[in-house]
């Protein structure tokens, strides 16, 4: 290894520390390093979202991240959704609607929505739609991601009125 | 402006509450016995929760760059940056050097066999061509594998590509049609000087000439289509290893068909077809690209068998834009003689598809013109018929079989030709399609191939009743915006069996499916099936079928497939066969297996056989007397832990198995779809305000699938509409690299679909079903096409290319076309 880092990361709340060469992407650190794959690599070059995390609650592109600039912050990636294996709000939509057929950009387009749903929780169907135009789904067509977010928004909004 | 500002949008068709129609009486059937006896079930036809969401949904998917094996390397590919040069050095010693690099291999270090698909055809119509694992002594485009370099990690294996020195002697490039035919060209391939790898005149029926001679109108259409790429997002990957107590390279890959991959491996390799396991995991997509085999798999295998180390090769996005398998650049001149009721009564085409650098395994060079000329006549009586289809090479990346192969291309062309004899003869364009829609089935086309029973006219016209209901027409009357509506027609034959593709003249001919099903001592059950799901539900949607026949809870059915060890040999998934094919022989295998649960059910509770049956709820019960009956498990207990309770003549264990071959020349599902678009007159941009597709599959599965698949589909045929196209320069340096270049539509390009279902079952597979994979990406290019055309229709300018450039909309409008 060339130029070794030492790394230290809190990854789905817990704590991580590991050595990388500084030209490691945060995906490749997460796949490869820590054995989250559920965070997927489509592109390596930031269009096709597939490897979307949350980096201190904000959606990123984790081919696009070197590990070391995530130094000391939070990522949160798909295998924090679920709760002992029991589907989140935003899963089940998935699910319940057919947002996903092949499944590989799933994880990308979830933690997308997390992040557009943080911040704008009263977002309309289209606003919706505008948010996740920031990645590509190959198998869908879009319409049935953007109706499982758009349940789950509305399921939210009714939750906290 | 969005779609609900606009007039009368019902809301959708509840894909959750199908009330399929009741099974149709059918006029006869193209060939084979009835396998579909109207039966169904409680699973079949209901939208139940996917069985494969819950592990893709939490990031417990195993994709194959998730496959990692105690010392394991990487693998990754030098590749030709000249699109045609003779290969003049490649010098990999600095490579062997970088910090990391394990081993760099040429051509002649692993010495491996070809890849050569051959059609069974004379020398004047079909040249083989080979494609080497790794390119020797000549590239033929950018992007061709020179050779291997394995490295401790994908880091260092960019080190050691990064440092091979490669030079060339550059030729000129075969870039386009008319380079390649131009007299004099370069030749891609010394075995095809004039650049042609097929030339095929499929039908020549006499009274072409004289149909044209007496012609009312004739059409003379010139319709194009961007190259494409069928972009899974998930791009090819391989990991290859060595078991030495297997005696055996297992190598997990990427594939749409793992039987062919292993075949083709253990020829390049010079090995046993034994010693070779293909296994495939989840797969992130494929739509055709991975539905033949890649040079890369072999190589990467080679390698981690000289090693005796794990390889994995994970292909970068650059190279799947530029070096994987692509599709569709055709052209098509269409020639079509109407009589004064715009009725045809001849159609002469000439295609040309350019395949690109190599002819794929298993399916040919051959696959987009003969795919083209088979099936050109699609869902009109046309009484006389010429074609010319011909396969040319070039210099670009080569081509496999992408989603709906050629019909999205002769589809628009046809369609193109119906809108032209309309404007023509001033009539409705769906009137003419009327006019010219096969009605009577079954219906032997001109084409010799014999139609079965489906909805082309009823769906034309609920398509067209669905738009002018939502006042979609006035809208577009009113002339305060630039509005269009458009339409296509088509059917697609889905099941081919091996009958049909036998016809194709292939000598490796597709077409059967096996499937094994067993049942463990608890009842429940293991079915496997040789096609391969990669995002269609096939762990659902069999699932479905299993339980039905077999009167068991879905849950207690699991699919398994992508084990060449485990299925005796398969032919994947392709061509909208899955359900048809391999979903029939689940079937059979099933009622097979309930047979022998009946047997012994019948042994057990000391009566006749034909006095139990399957009781639909897990167990047989004697019919004369139902208080008797005996659950699957107790059954099964006995099959394994008590066999000597069984019957004399039956044997142990619970297991049947089955194979299906749609018989003759198949089936045909068809859809029409209607489009509304409004083109921008200040950018030239399109938006697609609404979309409809009428679609009948036969017996559906599973209706929520079924839509999922038509919506996707759409979703590509609109990308290859409006978006996509694989550009070269004229040197054959491709110039859409990236995604930056390459644009792939999102949510905000692609429209919300509506979807109707008509329902025909087939009668000659065993489920009923018809396929549903491709239909909606065959549909939407000439839909949209059609469209566009509408919008502009003042300004006399009629388009025939895709995709569409908001820049040549633009040119229309302003009049400069």
């Amino acid at each position: 290894m060339r130029d070794p880092h030492l790394l230290a990361l809190t990854v789905n709340d817990s704590e991580y520390e590991v050595v990388v060469e500084p030209r490691r992407t945060l995906a490749d650190v997460l796949r490869h390093d820590l054995l989250l794959t559920g965070t997927h690599v489509g592109c390596e070059h930031g269009v096709c979202g597939a490897c979307t995390v949350l980096l201190d609650e904000a959606p990123v592109r984790a081919c696009l991240v070197f590990a070391v600039q995530a130094e000391g912050s939070s990522v949160r990636t798909v295998e924090s959704l679920a709760d002992h294996g029991e589907l989140s709000d935003l899963q089940q939509a998935f699910s319940d609607h057919h947002g996903l057929q092949c499944g590989f950009c799933t994880p990308g387009f979830l933690m997308l929505a997390e992040g557009v749903l943080a911040e704008q929780p009263d977002a309309s169907r289209e606003e919706i739609r505008e948010g996740l135009s920031a990645n590509l789904c190959r198998c869908t067509g879009y319409q049935t991601i953007v109706d499982a977010v758009h349940a789950t928004a509305c399921a939210r909004r009714e939750s906290a009125s | 402006m969005t779609t609900t500002d606009l007039p009368g949008i019902p809301p959708e068709v509840d894909p959750d509450q199908p009330e399929p129609d009741e099974p149709r009486e059918h006029g006869g059937r193209p060939a084979g016995e009835p396998r579909f006896d109207g039966r169904r079930g409680r699973w079949v036809g209901a939208s139940i929760p996917r069985h494969e969401d819950p592990r893709l949904l939490t990031g417990c998917g195993r994709f194959i760059d998730d496959i990692a094996l105690s010392g394991m390397l990487h693998a990754g590919f030098v590749r030709a940056t000249v699109a045609h040069a003779a290969i003049t050095e490649l010098d990999l010693a600095a490579t062997r050097e970088v910090h990391g690099v394990v081993a760099a291999y040429d051509a002649a270090d692993l010495a491996l066999g070809d890849i050569v698909a051959v059609l069974d055809r004379p020398a004047e119509e079909f040249t083989p061509t080979a494609m080497p694992i790794l390119a020797r002594g000549k590239v033929r485009f950018v992007g061709e594998p020179l050779a291997l370099v394995v490295a401790r990690d994908p880091y260092a294996v960019e080190d050691g590509i990064e440092a091979a020195r490669v030079s060339y002697d550059a030729l000129d490039a075969v870039v386009s049609e008319e380079t390649a035919l131009a007299p004099g060209a370069p030749a891609v391939h010394d075995e095809a000087p004039d650049n042609v790898l097929l030339d095929v005149s499929m039908f020549d029926t006499p009274g072409v000439d004289e149909a044209f001679a007496d012609a009312a109108l004739t059409v003379d259409v010139t319709t194009r289509s961007g190259r494409q790429n069928a972009l899974p997002l998930e791009t090819r990957g391989v990991v290859a290893s060595w078991d030495a107590r297997d005696d055996q390279l297992l190598v997990q890959t990427c594939s749409q068909v793992p039987h062919q991959v292993r075949t083709m491996l253990a020829r390049s390799l010079g090995i046993a077809e034994r010693t070779v396991r293909v296994t495939v995991p989840d797969m992130g997509g494929g739509f055709g690209q991975k539905c033949v085999v890649g040079r890369e798999e072999i190589a990467v295998a080679a390698a981690a068998q000289r090693l005796d180390r794990p390889v994995k090769w994970i292909e970068d996005r650059r190279e799947a834009l530029t070096a994987g398998f692509l599709a569709r650049e055709q052209r098509y001149r269409t020639r079509a003689a109407f009589d004064a009721d715009g009725r045809i009564t001849a159609l002469d085409v000439d295609v040309v598809c350019d395949m690109g650098a190599y002819s794929c395994y298993p399916f040919t060079a051959g696959i987009e013109p003969l795919m083209a000329s088979a099936e050109m006549p699609s869902v009109y009586r046309v009484p006389a018929y010429r074609v010319r289809g011909r396969a040319i090479t070039s210099n670009k990346a080569p081509t496999a079989p992408y989603r709906g192969v050629s019909r999205p291309q002769y589809v628009m062309a046809i369609e193109r030709v119906m809108e032209r004899a309309a404007r023509e003869l001033g009539l409705d364009p769906v009137e003419v399609r009327r006019r010219n829609v096969i009605t009577e089935f079954p219906y032997t086309g001109v084409n010799g191939v014999t139609y079965d029973p489906g909805t082309y006219l009823e769906s034309l016209d609920l398509a067209e009743a669905t738009i002018r209901d939502e006042g979609w027409y006035e809208a577009r009357e009113a002339g305060d915006r630039h509005l269009g509506i458009g339409f296509c027609c088509f059917s697609e034959r889905t099941g081919y069996g091996s009958e049909a593709f036998a016809k194709r003249k292939m000598t490796v001919v597709p077409g059967f499916d096996l499937s094994e099903i067993r049942m463990d001592t608890t009842g429940s059950v293991v079915v496997t099936s040789g096609t391969m799901n990669h995002g269609q539900s096939h762990e659902t949607t069999f699932a479905q079928i299993v339980a039905d026949r077999l009167g068991l809870d879905v849950a207690r059915v699991k699919l398994r497939q992508g084990d060449t060890e485990r299925i005796a040999y398969g032919w994947g998934t392709f061509a909208s066969r899955s359900v048809t094919i391999g979903g029939s022989a689940v079937a059979l295998a099933s009622e097979r297996l309930g047979e022998l649960l009946c047997r012994i059910a019948a042994h057990l509770l000391e009566t006749r056989p034909d006095n139990v049956a399957l009781d639909g709820d897990g167990g047989v019960v004697q019919l004369d007397d139902p208080a008797r009956r005996l659950p699957f498990e107790d059954i099964a207990d006995v099959a394994h832990l008590r066999s000597h309770l069984l019957p004399k003549d039956v044997e142990p264990a619970l297991t049947a198995t089955a194979s299906f071959d749609v018989p003759g020349d198949g089936t045909f599902s068809n859809a029409s779809h209607a489009v509304v678009v409004e083109v921008d007159p200040g950018t030239g941009e399109i938006r697609i305000l609404r979309y409809v597709c009428v679609e009948d599959c036969g017996v559906v599965i599973n209706p929520k699938v079924v839509d999922g698949q038509c919506r996707g589909g759409i979703a590509q045929g609109i990308a290859g509409a409006l978006f996509e196209e694989v550009t070269y320069d004229g040197h054959g340096e491709p110039s859409a690299a990236s995604f930056i270049d390459y644009l792939v539509p999102t949510a905000t390009e692609i429209p919300d679909v509506s979807i109707q279902h008509l329902e025909t079952p087939c009668a000659f597979t065993a489920n009923g079903a018809k396929g549903a994979g491709e239909g909606g990406t065959i549909g939407a290019p000439a839909a949209v096409l059609n469209a566009v055309n509408d919008a502009l229709r003042h300004t006399g300018v009629e388009l025939d290319t895709t995709p569409i450039h908001p820049s040549t909309v633009l040119a229309a409008l302003e009049g400069e076309l």
